[in-house]
């Protein structure tokens, strides 16, 4: 298996810092033991893998160019790769939604999806939502509800939350509670988290 | 001159509000950076390898495959095991280090372990199973006790072993360079945990700097560097490049932290006027390999005349328990006053009624009594309230139920540096940690009111063990320590800039106060000159003091205190066709003492709730007998409640006189204790009959209901 | 996890001419959201992963005036979405709102809900599908809590953990499936589903170069519900499902079928449950007697009596929800 990760954004910008030196490795031979596959392989010009194989994902409105094998998640090439940490890992088995991005628009579990299987979608991370300086009106009622406390969870909160506002303006209670339930958070932030929403969807709806 | 004590409730600007904490624009967006977050320039990826017996002889351990893995760097073997004995699954036996996260996983899974099975034992819940000597604690005469006692009454109860499960698993980020040993860790305990290296890495304490700016969840169980803190250290010295070390979930339900179960078979008697005689209390339960401490009963009602109390203890070969929220407190409550509620029902007594009469029994009647009648108030008790059972004819039964409890919380050991600077900045810099609790916003609100400041004039550092060293977050110890240590700090440095501005202005500093961004004559605000000006007159000096609470010193002074009551009351409704219980309501009545911000001290009673209530109807870990390994660790089965499976929740802060004037006391734990036993009193008054054990399951709700004949 | 290949063509043969003709050489990859678990917990190492999510036809809705014909990788909240689908089969609504999380409903899809495998916790921690140790079931003297109280006679105790089954084979759905050489069968919902008795076989009756391309729905007008037994009122797995379908002529049932989930190996056809339904009249008292006899003749283990008494609750409540629909 190769271990060389580089990233580049298409403007050439060059890889993080904690990228380099990650760039040499070997390409191993053999993994497919069973003969028939491997031989089947030379027919098969679609087949990738199972080393690094080049990947462009399109996250938070940019190209970003991996060299990975097909083994590694979506959360994964996020976090380790691209330095994109806010989706966090936390069950990695897709139960507690820590991890999730938004996917054409639509949440799903960033640890549940491989990254080579994200080609040709547009990803979004909480960091593609709003910044510290310019925050969207969940993050905005995340914090005025105190809808967070150790925060481990909220990225997943505030992104499955940000779609389900968007879809559900003047959503109820219930509504939202049914539209978070595969978030999941252990400090117990849920009481801030039903008013945050419930702001969130109001000016949603009222805009 | 300025006072250390804290100022009366007219003169607060800005303590007791509800200010937004100040990290949660990098936590709602993504760019706070916890210890797992970390990502160093050529790091090296750490992953373990652990015990897959509860109980073997470990002959040898095989690297070869895994180290012949392509990006594989190094394995490190814990040596010492090899021909020794593994006592539990997940026992931490070796660690692969390798360029990616991938690849030391796989190489992980092909390290080879030779094991020689021994018998192993993983239940706790049996008292046959127990041994050593029993604890025994007395009071009293038991016998006159169930002798003058109306009725008496006899039941078994129990809560199961649960994990903390924080979000941000247990590990750290090791990066030895040049000598120097920088460490990212996720900790509760920042200042102290440098020296846990002890002798099993050679660098002086000084070269070693510790950074957790963000973590994700304690609970109580991040006090320590663990085994894995050191392997970080060792592998990073081996390579020369930084490692990354984060338990994966599996590891973390099953070795990074465990509370103690409790079972007990107690026995009640009470006066027909309800008041408690005697309570005898056998308890019994496991701390995995550790010793077992009996949890406190009869709880709360400490001054029932006659007890007896027997503790128990059941090895097991499990991972160690951990200190969490509120140590043997939850256990306490729910076996007694799942108990005391039990007799009050085979009495005919109203709980309210129970409660408040048994009140006096408690170290702090009045507050008991008075936060009872808060509570019932809010959650329309007297509206909602019915004899146990008596709960209508279709399947969905509602009831209530009560619980008390209390808590230390004083603050503990803290030294805070405060700098003013000659251009007006402040910035606080100190050892301790924000676990979420609020710790960075509590601070610079002390400061920003002890300097007349507006909050966001302060800039607070914290997280690092190069700063004045800070308790480890435990015991709601925090907010009382770093509150003092903060307002001794500032005080003692306005008190400088006052000595400074009074020779300029021609006055003295006993005649200047600051508030409202001024430094003035007291009393006269608006006057004088602006805090600006006032700090420019350092010329190129700044001002440092540093505060230190000496906890002792500072409860005489009245700016700490220990010892908060709590009163909770469930709304629940049991499906008594299908067993699940349901969350209608719940309040949580709190005092704390002086509170430092409002918001964030209402969240950490809404979090203790909601935890609660997590382990009241969902929590446990679950082992297997034959095999000794953890069946659910995982959050699949290993459940925490969602956000629709909660209710509606109402908290209430005790304030004003007699409680402000105490001084602050910690708040994070004490909520945490009472929801298991108000929810099962609550679960018993809804259907009838008591369910005994924790987590209330639909299983164990069924099993209830078809043992008390009331479904088919 | 072991490294593996990738593939995601664009043609359905095409597909099944990459997979292998023994399970776990390869496996298909549909939304991912089982598949990338089971491949972390190493309860498969397959050497490639075929995608199916370049081919166009799997992901069709397409409602035909006798069928409704559902495209493999068609997701659970398209499929929820669809208003042919909430209007005439609330029981498929109600089993997918029953997962419980946006997440898992946009990722997943109908035939990886069908072929997901099960999540009994010996099986997911490492002792096999069967788990047994030396002949032995692990789970006949062990924690069975979540194991089945039908169908446990063989060597297969753990439950199918499937949403939408129950409701499909209640009602009458067809499963397409294309093999070796474009080689495509159709068999009944029910049918896709088996109780192994071996090491090798799996929990779905399908050889392992084929892929479930098609669940064909017939529009019947029939009267149908769902009703699930869950511990979380969020994500979580229920204890036990009930789905209903049937007909009702001047308040008398008709071709009335019953399934049960999460009860068995597989879905579980209430027959007698359903035999007591048709002819009779839908009351409140019917839907009890029904609920018991949809319960009676399962065998629980020594853990999970409990659920017998969920069997109950829920059919009589999918019964009356479906009478109501």
């Amino acid at each position: 298996m190769s271990t060389n990760h580089n990233s580049s954004d298409e403007s050439g910008v060059s890889r993080r810092g904690f990228l380099k030196g990650m760039g040499v490795g070997t390409v191993s031979t053999g993994v497919l033991s069973n003969a028939s596959l491997h031989e089947a392989r030379a027919a098969e010009p679609g087949v990738k893998g199972p080393g690094d194989t080049a990947i462009v994902l399109k996250i938070n409105g940019k190209n970003k160019q991996l060299n990975i094998e097909p083994r590694v998640t979506l959360l994964d090439a996020l976090r380790n790769r691209l330095d994109l940490t806010g989706p966090k890992k936390v069950c990695d088995r897709g139960t507690c939604g820590a991890c999730t991005v938004l996917v054409d628009g639509d949440p799903m579990y960033a640890c549940s999806l491989l990254a080579v299987e994200a080609q040709g979608r547009e990803i979004t991370t909480v960091e593609g939502l709003g910044t510290p300086e310019k925050m969207n009106a969940v993050q905005e009622a995340f914090i005025d509800r105190d809808a967070q406390q150790c925060g481990f969870c909220t990225p997943g909160f505030v992104t499955a939350c940000s779609a389900f506002v968007r879809d559900n303006p003047n959503a109820s209670v219930d509504e939202v509670k049914n539209g978070l339930g595969g978030n999941l958070c252990r400090c117990g932030t849920y009481a801030g988290m039903v008013l945050a929403a419930s702001d969130a969807a109001k000016e949603k709806g009222s805009a | 001159m300025a006072k250390v004590a804290w100022p009366e409730k007219g003169d607060r600007k800005i303590l007791g509000s509800r200010i937004p904490r100040q990290d949660g624009p990098p936590k709602v967006t993504g760019t706070a950076k916890y210890s797992y977050d970390i990502n160093r320039p050529d790091m090296l990826w750490g992953k373990l390898v652990t015990s897959p017996n509860a109980h073997a002889e470990l002959i040898s351990v095989d690297t070869s495959v895994a180290a012949a893995i392509p990006g594989v760097k190094a394995v490190w073997v814990d040596e010492e095991l090899v021909g020794d004995e593994l006592r539990y699954v997940g026992q931490v036996i070796a660690c692969v280090a390798a360029d990616t996260e991938e690849a030391a996983i796989e190489g992980a899974e092909k390290v080879k372990l030779q094991l020689k099975a021994l018998e192993h034992q993983v239940a706790d819940d049996d008292v046959a199973l127990s041994s050593g000597r029993p604890s025994n604690k007395e009071q009293g005469n038991l016998d006159e006790g169930f002798a003058g006692a109306d009725v008496v009454v006899e039941g078994e109860y129990g809560i199961a072993v649960i994990t903390h499960c924080c979000l941000e698993p247990h590990g750290q980020v090791t990066e030895v360079k040049d000598g120097e040993l920088h460490v990212w860790p996720s900790t509760q305990n920042v200042s102290r945990y440098a020296n846990q290296f002890g002798d099993e890495i050679e660098i002086p304490q000084n070269k070693i700097h510790v950074d957790t700016q963000y973590m994700g969840g304690g609970f109580g169980s991040k006090f320590n560097i663990d085994k894995w803190g050191i392997i970080g250290a060792k592998l990073s010295q081996e390579t020369g490049r930084p490692v990354k070390i984060m338990l994966d979930r599996k590891e973390e339900l099953m070795i990074a932290g465990n509370r103690p179960s409790g079972f007990a078979k107690i026995k009640v008697g009470l006066q027909k006027d309800g008041l408690i005689s005697a309570v005898d209390a056998e308890v019994w339960g496991s701390g995995g390999q550790g010793a077992f401490r009996a949890p406190p009963i009869p709880y709360v009602f400490t001054k029932v005349p006659n007890t007896r109390l027997v503790g128990k203890g059941i090895r097991t070969n499990r991972g160690g328990v951990r200190a969490w929220r509120a140590p043997n407190h939850p256990q306490g409550a729910l076996l007694t006053m799942s108990a005391v509620d039990d007799a009050a029902a085979a009495l005919g007594m109203d709980s309210l009624e129970f409660f408040m009469k048994n009140a006096a029994l408690t170290d702090r009647p009045e507050v008991y009594r008075e936060e009872l009648q808060i509570a019932a108030n809010i959650i329309g008790y007297r509206q909602k309230a019915h004899a146990r059972g008596d709960s209508g004819s279709g399947p969905v039964k509602r009831g209530l139920g009560i619980s008390m409890h209390t808590w230390g919380g004083r603050g503990h050991p803290s030294e805070c540096d405060v700098t003013i600077n000659s251009d007006g900045s402040v910035e606080a810099k100190i050892g301790s940690q924000d676990l979420g609790t609020g710790t960075r916003t509590c601070i610079a609100m002390v400061i920003a009111e002890t300097l007349g400041l507006p909050y966001e004039a302060v800039t607070v550092h914290l997280g690092r063990n190069s700063y004045p060293q800070s308790g480890a977050s435990g015991g709601s110890t925090t907010i009382g320590g770093i509150s003092v240590s903060a307002r001794r700090a500032a005080t003692d440095a306005l008190n400088d800039l006052l000595k400074t501005v009074a020779g300029r202005l021609g006055t003295t500093d006993d005649k200047l106060e600051a508030s409202a961004g001024r430094i003035h004559q007291i009393e006269k605000a608006g006057g004088g000159v602006s805090w600006r000006e006032a700090c420019s007159m350092l010329g190129p000096n700044s001002i440092t003091k540093r505060g230190i609470n000496n906890p002792g010193e500072s409860q005489q002074e009245g700016l700490i205190s220990a010892g908060v009551g709590g009163v909770q009351i469930a709304d629940v409704s049991v499906d008594v066709e299908t067993g699940i219980v349901t969350m209608n309501e719940m309040v949580a009545v709190q005092d704390c003492g002086l509170i430092v911000n409002m918001k964030l001290a209402e969240s950490q009673v809404y979090g203790a709730l909601i935890m609660g209530i997590t382990y009241a109807l969902y929590e446990e870990s679950i082992y297997d007998s034959k095999t000794g390994i953890m069946l659910n660790p995982d959050m699949e089965f290993y459940r925490l409640a969602g956000i629709k499976d909660v209710g509606d929740l109402k908290v209430h802060m005790m304030t004003g006189k007699g409680y402000d004037d105490r001084g602050i006391i910690g708040i994070g734990e004490p909520p945490a204790i009472s929801p298991g036993a108000a929810i099962s009193n609550a679960v018993a008054n809804a259907c009838g009959v008591r369910v005994p054990s924790l987590p209330l399951t639909p299983e164990r709700v069924i099993a209830a209901l078809q043992k008390g004949g009331d479904i088919a | 996890m072991n490294p593996f290949e990738y593939v995601a063509p664009s043609d359905l043969r095409e597909a099944s001419s990459l997979l292998g003709s023994r399970w776990g050489q390869t496996e298909v990859l549909a939304g991912g959201t089982d598949l990338v678990t089971s491949l972390k917990q190493g309860i498969t190492k397959p050497k490639r992963l075929v995608s199916l999510k370049n081919i166009p036809e799997l992901k069709r809705i397409q409602v035909k005036k006798n069928t409704v014909r559902i495209g493999a990788m068609v997701t659970l909240r398209d499929l929820a979405a669809n208003a042919t689908i909430q209007e005439e089969f609330p029981a498929l609504v109600t089993a997918i709102d029953g997962i419980g999380s946006s997440q898992i409903i946009n990722a997943g899809t109908v035939a990886g809900d069908l072929c997901q495998r099960p999540r009994c916790w010996y099986f997911r921690n490492g002792f096999g599908l069967l788990a047994e140790d030396n002949g032995d079931s692990l789970v006949r003297t062990g924690d069975n809590r979540y194991h089945a109280i039908f169908g446990n006679d063989g060597r297969a105790l753990f439950v199918n953990a499937s949403s939408l089954a129950p409701a499909l084979i209640a009602l009458q759905a067809e499963i397409s499936i294309v093999g070796a050489a474009g080689r495509e069968r159709e068999i009944n919902a029910g049918d896709l589903f088996q109780a192994p008795n071996n090491g090798e076989d799996r929990e779905v009756a399908l050889r392992a170069n084929e892929i479930v391309s098609e669940i064909k729905l017939p529009r019947e007008n029939m009267q149908n519900a769902s009703y699930e037994v869950r511990h979380r009122h969020g994500l979580d797995w229920p204890y036990a499902t009930a789905s209903v379908a049937l007909k009702i002529r001047s308040g008398i049932a008709r071709e009335a079928s019953v399934v049960l989930g999460h009860v068995a190996p597989t879905p579980w056809p209430a027959v007698a449950a359903s035999n007591l339904l048709n002819g009779a009249r839908v009351d409140a008292s019917l839907a009890e007697a029904v609920g018991e006899a949809a319960a009676r003749g399962a065998k629980p283990l020594s853990g999970n009596a409990y659920k017998v008494q969920m069997v109950k609750t829920a059919v009589k409540r999918a019964l009356l929800a479906a009478a109501n629909a």
